[in-house]
């Protein structure tokens, strides 16, 4: 599996162009890819069982307000040097759990859920990670004040 | 028939520990011991030359309690690493008598070295409550006076002044061991003209 046969793999399979170039000659090849919804946990499995990205780096999001978040996960071939970023619009709905694909999903979710409070559907165990479990609200999103008041500390 | 003959009740007779310390804090009525020992230094010190004696007990005091602080070692962030330089040799805080002690319920003084989140301070006023009276705290460097980079942050208390009594701030991000040496200095002072003033100076938290 090279970068050049991902690229073809990804299109064939799920016909979303994969962008993307290697900065230097040492570092991996980043590509880009969206995939919508519906298709984010199909496009996992076979990120994980077919390009062979066994690596999970990292899941969080983004959010774009009025047109909702958009979820980024990073999966990453470490022995072919490819490493994807999949983003995927998922509106102000409850997003699929990767956990049955990746362990490593199982705190990203978690955190994604503290502070962005977007609900992973099939995560076994959604509590919150960082913040205390009295917290009111998720910091990260837009609309969250920051002069909210925490007593009896603020 | 049960005869008590401590003017105070010992600590086993009480539920916790927790119950312990506010009796300790409060004083109520039934506690003789410090009713008789005011009116014994009371009545010393209007004896003619009986103020020599009271005095120089306060000074022995004093001069035992700011020889030998104990702090208790409480790293929260990129501060304890100054601290830890602080306490090393090359600064070596070990010549004023302080010895960096694990157990809060062995120390004088709490540097509250770095920031304090709204998750750990619970934490911070539990420990603090655990050290024995007479206690003392430095807050060092922006984060625990202020808030410091962090002050307009969603999860940060806004100086440790607003779950503790702080007794000395050192300024600096982080403030380097000259810094907390000097505000050590300062603490020394201050312990040493404790019982003279007869009260805690310690600052209220600013407003928002």
């Amino acid at each position: 599996m090279n970068a050049e046969q991902a690229i073809r793999l990804i299109q064939e399979r799920f016909g979303v162009p994969a962008t993307g170039e290697s900065p230097n000659r040492l570092e991996p090849l980043h590509l880009l890819v969206s995939v919508p919804k519906e298709r984010w946990v199909e496009f996992a499995r076979f990120a994980r069982e077919e390009l062979g990205c066994r690596y999970f780096s990292h899941l969080t999001a983004v959010d774009w307000k009025a047109e909702g978040f958009e979820l980024v996960c990073r999966v990453e071939n470490l022995e072919a040097g490819i490493g994807l970023t999949v983003k995927a619009r998922i509106g102000q709905d409850p997003a699929p759990s990767l956990t049955g694909i990746y362990r490593g999903a199982d705190w990203m979710e978690r955190e994604c859920y503290d502070l962005f409070g977007i609900r992973f559907e099939g995560h076994p165990d959604l509590r919150r990670i960082l913040l205390p479990q009295d917290w009111e609200g998720h910091p990260l999103r837009k609309d969250y004040a920051v002069d909210t008041p925490h007593p009896p500390y603020r | 028939m049960e005869v008590t003959r401590r003017l105070t009740p010992s600590w086993g007779e009480f539920k916790d520990l927790q119950e312990w310390e506010k009796y300790r804090q409060e004083r109520p009525e039934g506690d003789k011991a410090a009713a008789f020992a005011d009116r014994l230094f009371d009545t010393i010190e209007h004896f003619p030359g009986g103020w020599v004696a009271v005095t120089s007990a306060e000074k022995l005091f004093n001069w035992a309690r700011k020889s030998s602080i104990w702090p208790v070692t409480f790293g929260l962030a990129c501060c304890a690493i100054e601290m830890m330089a602080t306490f090393a040799s090359r600064f070596d805080v070990e010549r004023f008598g302080m010895v960096t002690w694990a157990s809060p319920r062995h120390s004088d003084l709490m540097i509250v070295s770095g920031t304090v989140t709204i998750k750990m301070a619970p934490m911070l006023k539990r420990i603090y409550d655990q050290m024995p009276d007479p206690k003392w705290v430095i807050s060092m460097g922006s984060c625990a006076n202020s808030g410091g980079p962090f002050r307009f942050g969603y999860h940060v208390v806004k100086g440790v002044d607003r779950v503790v009594p702080v007794d000395i701030y050192v300024p600096g991000c982080p403030p380097t061991p000259e810094s907390l040496m000097f505000g050590i200095l300062k603490l020394q002072e201050k312990v040493a003209s404790f019982q003279k003033t007869g009260q805690r100076e310690t600052l209220t938290p600013a407003p928002d």
